[in-house]
């Protein structure tokens, strides 16, 4: 497997200018006879499908839901960073690329970040002339707020519904084309193979959802944008479609895997309340601006919180990190959470949960301005917990959210299959070893509207070869390995549910390659997945035909992705030793417990090469070079 | 030109079309009821009322000339208002064609779900009233030209008084439901028509439902005779 | 608590459906009204039994997948509440619930509890959209928005596409659905070239979807997940009326 970058020569803040210029250029003329299928209609997908439609591409656009506008990236509450400095508090393209580099531990291309922080303006300005109604100032003007623990005010957003609103713009641009026929949508349709000829990206097979068929199609080049894989932890705040399959299937096909163990916990979700429990929601982490994080100063307290005297809480963020507070970073604040509920300070009935406190700010501001700041989250809150929030502190608790991981692209979002591009939470690339809060829609977006229609052409420029006929071998055959795979999972008839399978893998994941990882612990769950694995192939049961709509065959073929895939991310956690962003080895911490970076060993992303069913994974590497951004150990203090 | 008409023959445009000949419904309705206020003033008044709507516009207007304008405007308006509500009708319960078992009434206000069969029960009450009181086709004592003589007559039939009573009733609900509904049709609508919206539509009810009411209430009481 | 179910089960769009009732057993208060069915199903499959199929994705009430009439109302009892957010802590031991998909022409059954909505997707694809090339867009700031206008349009633009108020409404008219985005579009002053023609070719195709009419009678605002107004539709009849007047003079 060859890693070339492909990051452009010269100063930071021209490549990509420079790049642009040096990309080859396909004649307008020509751009309607060469197709590209994108998988997934996202905030990544779609902004891209209704791009490249516009500068004349054909267009197919694949998605598994019944409409593109379902795509989880609906569900982004808190906002979008750009660097327009409308507050004039200091803010530049420069400092986003350098918070966004410091954030992500030192884990990511410099180059790519730099571009994503000269584009977040423009998605910005894209956005608005999309009818995006973002919150305003009375002037008019647009609104922003302090996301995440920035220093500056950068934040766009849409009340708590930021991810809908933008999701909503791109669904309309790619809806507009799809009305004028420039894209053919084909929603219930799930990507299960990629089709490769001649060692390029031709094709994917998909199985219609209601149908059951198994079809081919074929283009110049694929993309796609099929989101993250949070859900290999069973529980996370991923929707509960989200799966690894597309990305999975690529892999497989060649496509090299990058920094798999490079997962998010986001530190304010709703803690867990019983065994049945299908899912996690996540409260925006925008609620730390005003709540105060804090347990009981003694262990198993079991007092109602509002018994407990103010001397007898511990506000450990704000004791711990006094000029950050309760605004430290994802990682810390999920870290430290699980610190204290392991120590025995946690509340609730499953002492997994901390205080999310608003009493102060009530008192300061009134309930009215916290109502009409978080008055949709606090009654969400309510509706699941049945706790009000303004009367009692909330109940929070770290989840799995967010993957940082995915297929390596290079600066063009290519793949290592040529003609392969990713793009979305589905790459590896902006984000390092941890995102920082309203970094994720930036990422999506830039890459969807800016970044890869431009750098696609390029791609078609020089490789765009004869339309392949539906009956090539390679064609036929991947069609065939999809059909005899999806005739296995139907036959069988053993004794679990599919769900039982992906509960026990995820509780696997989550205790020994969540939030803190050791070698021991990554250890017992390589050696536990691939008897899971067996177990489910042999044991597991899919009931239903392959004709109709199957959910549990949906399921079924998600959870065998998982449960590869989970075995990949224990691996690449266990060579990966050193702490950083959201990859915590106990083994590598300072003395304070903060995370400790190996530097000289492993500045580098971690491509994971597959190599066939029964043998191990060969793992590359792409140095990372720090040319402007020097490594530091973070410190929040 | 052809496309713009088309326009009207959506089910909004079917909608305007219902909610302007409605309108000129409850011009008349109030008008009407107001009128027959009179029946209060004697027989004199309202026998004199009565024949001048006849002589109303002269001499601009020949004899009895008004009156035919205004039945064939109050006509085309009737078919227009029917023919729309049939159409609208028979797209909706085609767009539900597998029923619920069960479905809640969510609406705003009961009197919206009384508008199909209280349409139909004032269309057979029109023409029941015009053959009572207008015609006299179906009125025991009928004399042409004294109104006055032929309502009252007429409402000391118990069994016809309560006739009219329950079609009030239902003349009630649906200027209720179609003076708002006529607002938001046409689109009349922002935060200061709103708030004026629903107590209008239920005044225009109450007064038009209860004034009309009040005739065959004063003549079975005798305070007209 | 144990609960009784009877729930539509319709094999295909073609099988004529019924209801099929179901004992949940044991659930338990805390759960969301999908957890218990993802019990009740997990029961059905290990009994080598169909599963009951229902939409969902997110389960937080944002993505608009989920919906079923839950004892006579779209997505259930709670007011502003996706049937995803919907929790046990409602009903009683005991109880009885009847379940059944969305019932519209325009949303034909798919199978079970699942229809098919893409009508919905086909009205935002005739003129849901303000049409900005990529790329081409000024500055954000450079046209000012009333903080009142943008507040009304993600008042409008809050609609979550669920379908709820199509299910709701006993004519299972669409209006409001594409009054929302008619409106959120059209209160913004990007929105404002291509407005007429917005409003004309949603609402043709609407009509085109086998939807019904709108009768005021006010049930989807009831029935609104999101809480969208009734008044979004005044909006839509104005602007119809306006943009038709306009293209027939």
């Amino acid at each position: 497997m060859k890693l070339d970058s492909r990051i452009p020569s010269g100063p930071i803040a021209q490549k990509w200018d420079q790049h642009k210029f040096e990309m080859k250029l396909v004649n307008p003329a020509n751009k309607r006879k060469h197709h590209v299928i994108v998988v997934g209609s996202g905030l990544a997908g779609a902004s891209a499908a209704a791009t490249l439609a516009e500068l004349g591409y054909a267009v197919t656009c694949f998605t598994y839901h019944d409409s593109p506008r379902r795509a989880h990236s609906i569900a982004a509450q808190g906002g979008i960073n750009a660097a327009k400095n409308y507050q004039g508090d200091g803010d530049s393209i420069y400092r986003l690329f350098y918070d966004t580099v410091k954030g992500g531990d030192f884990r990511s291309r410099e180059a790519n970040v730099y571009r994503l922080a000269q584009l977040s303006v423009n998605i910005i300005d894209q956005a608005v002339a999309q009818g995006v109604p973002f919150a305003r100032e009375y002037g008019g003007m647009l609104a922003n707020r302090s996301f995440g623990g920035a220093q500056v005010s950068r934040t766009f957003y849409a009340r708590g519904q930021t991810g809908q609103q933008l999701l909503l713009g791109a669904y309309q641009a790619l809806m507009k084309q799809v009305g004028s026929g420039a894209v053919r949508l084909r929603p219930m349709k799930e990507m299960h193979d990629l089709i490769l000829v001649d060692g390029h990206a031709r094709g994917i097979v998909t199985r219609d959802l209601i149908s059951g068929e198994i079809e081919s199609w074929t283009a110049d080049a694929v993309v796609l944008g099929t989101g993250g894989y949070s859900n290999v932890f069973y529980l996370s705040t991923n929707a509960m479609k989200c799966n690894v399959t597309a990305a999975w299937r690529a892999h497989k096909r060649g496509a090299g895997f990058a920094n798999p163990c490079f997962t998010q916990i986001h530190p304010t979700c709703i803690p867990v309340s019983g065994e049945y429990q299908s899912k996690l929601t996540l409260m925006s982490e925008s609620l730390r601006n005003d709540g105060r994080i804090w347990v009981p100063r003694n262990a198993g307290d079991g007092r109602a919180p509002n018994e407990i005297s103010a001397a007898d809480r511990d506000y450990y963020l704000e004791r711990m990190y006094p000029s950050f507070g309760n605004l430290v970073p994802r990682d810390l604040a999920s870290r430290r959470a699980k610190d204290m509920c392991d120590d025995g300070y946690g509340v609730g009935s499953s002492g997994r949960g901390v205080y999310l406190d608003f009493a102060d700010a009530i008192e300061r501001l009134g309930e009215e301005a916290i109502r009409e700041r978080y008055g949709n989250l606090f009654e969400m809150y309510e509706r699941i917990t049945g706790e009000n929030p303004y009367g009692q502190p909330m109940r929070i608790y770290p989840a799995p959210h967010y993957t940082m991981g995915g297929l390596w692209v290079d600066y063009n979002l290519m793949s290592t299959i040529p003609g392969l591009h990713v793009i979305g939470e589905a790459n590896f690339s902006d984000h390092g070893a941890n995102r920082l809060g309203a970094s994720a829609l930036m990422q999506g977006l830039a890459d969807g509207y800016f970044i890869l229609p431009y750098t696609i052409g390029d791609y078609i420029a020089r490789h765009a070869g004869d339309p392949i006929a539906p009956d090539h071998p390679d064609v036929a055959g991947t069609v065939e390995g999809v059909k005899s795979r999806t005739a296995r999972l139907l036959a069988m008839d053993g004794n679990r549910t599919v769900e039982s399978v992906h509960r026990e893998l995820g509780r696997l994941m989550w205790d020994n390659c969540g939030m803190a990882r050791t070698a021991t612990g990554l250890r017992t769950a390589l050696e536990r997945i691939p008897t899971l694995r067996e177990e489910f192939w042999e044991d597991a049961k899919v009931v239903g035909g392959g004709g109709t709509l199957n959910q549990v065959l949906e399921r079924a073929a998600r959870v065998a992705d998982f449960l590869e895939l989970g075995e990949l991310m224990c691996r690449d956690a266990l060579a990966r030793e050193e702490s950083c962003g959201g990859h915590f080895r106990e083994e590598h911490q300072t003395p304070e417990g903060e995370a400790k970076r190996n530097d000289d060993g492993f500045s580098h992303a971690s491509v994971w090469g597959y190599t066939g069913e029964d043998s191990a994974p060969v793992e590359h590497r792409e140095p990372l070079e720090f040319e402007y951004v020097t490594p530091s150990q973070r410190s929040y203090k | 030109m052809g496309r713009g008409a088309a326009l009207f023959r959506t089910s909004i445009g079917l909608k305007i079309t219902m909610a302007v000949s409605g309108i000129v419904f409850v011009g008349f309705v109030i008008g009407h009821m107001f009128g027959n206020l009179k029946v209060y003033q004697g027989a004199e008044v309202f026998n004199h009322y009565a024949e001048g709507l006849r002589e109303f516009g002269d001499p601009f207007f020949q004899y009895g000339q008004t009156l035919w304008i205004a039945r064939a405007v109050l006509i085309v308006a009737l078919a227009a208002h029917v023919w729309s509500a049939l159409k609208l009708t028979r797209q909706s319960r085609a767009a539900r064609d597998e029923r619920y078992r069960k479905l809640e009434a969510l609406e705003f206000s009961r009197a919206s779900r009384s508008m199909r069969w209280g349409g139909v029960a004032l269309l057979a009450f029109v023409v029941y009233h015009l053959l009572h009181l207008t015609f006299g086709a179906v009125h025991p004592d009928f004399i042409a030209g004294d109104a006055y003589h032929n309502l009252v007559t007429g409402f000391q039939s118990v069994p016809v008084s309560a006739v009219y009573a329950v079609a009030m009733l239902a003349l009630g609900l649906h200027l209720y439901h179609g003076v708002w509904s006529a607002f938001q049709t046409l689109g009349i609508s922002g935060p200061r028509v709103n708030r004026m919206r629903r107590p209008l539509a239920l005044g225009i009810a109450l007064v038009v439902a209860g004034g009309n009411l009040s005739f065959p209430v004063a003549v079975l009481t005798g305070i007209v005779a | 608590m144990n609960l009784t179910l009877h729930v539509w089960r319709q094999a295909s769009p073609d099988d004529r459906g019924r209801f099929v009732t179901y004992e949940a057993l044991d659930v338990e208060a805390h759960m969301s009204f999908l957890e218990m069915l993802d019990v009740v199903n997990e029961g059905l499959e290990e009994r080598g039994e169909e599963p009951i199929a229902f939409d969902h994705d997110c389960r937080e009430g944002i993505c608009g997948t989920c919906g079923m009439v839950v004892n006579g109302r779209p997505h259930g009892p709670w007011k502003r509440t996706t049937v995803c957010q919907l929790h046990m802590r409602e009903y009683r031991d005991g109880d009885d619930i009847w379940i059944e998909p969305w019932r519209a022409a325009g949303f034909p059954v798919i199978r079970d509890l699942v229809v098919d909505r893409t009508s919905l997707d086909r009205i935002v694809a005739a003129g849901g959209f303000i049409s900005a090339r990529t790329g081409s867009a000024p500055d954000a700031n450079a046209i000012p928005v009333p903080k009142a206008h943008a507040e009304r349009a993600m008042d409008a633009a809050s609609c979550i596409g669920c379908g709820a108020c199509v299910a709701a409404c006993p004519n299972a008219s669409a209006m409001l659905f594409t009054s929302a985005k008619v409106a959120h579009l059209n209160l913004l002053p990007q929105g404002r070239p291509e407005k007429a023609m917005r409003v004309i070719d949603m609402v043709l195709q609407m009509e085109a979807e086998n939807f019904g009419s709108c009768t005021n009678h006010g049930a989807c605002e009831t029935a609104c997940p999101k809480d969208i107004s009734v008044d979004f539709i005044a909006l839509l009849n104005r602007d119809y009326l306006s943009a038709a007047v306009g293209r027939s003079g």
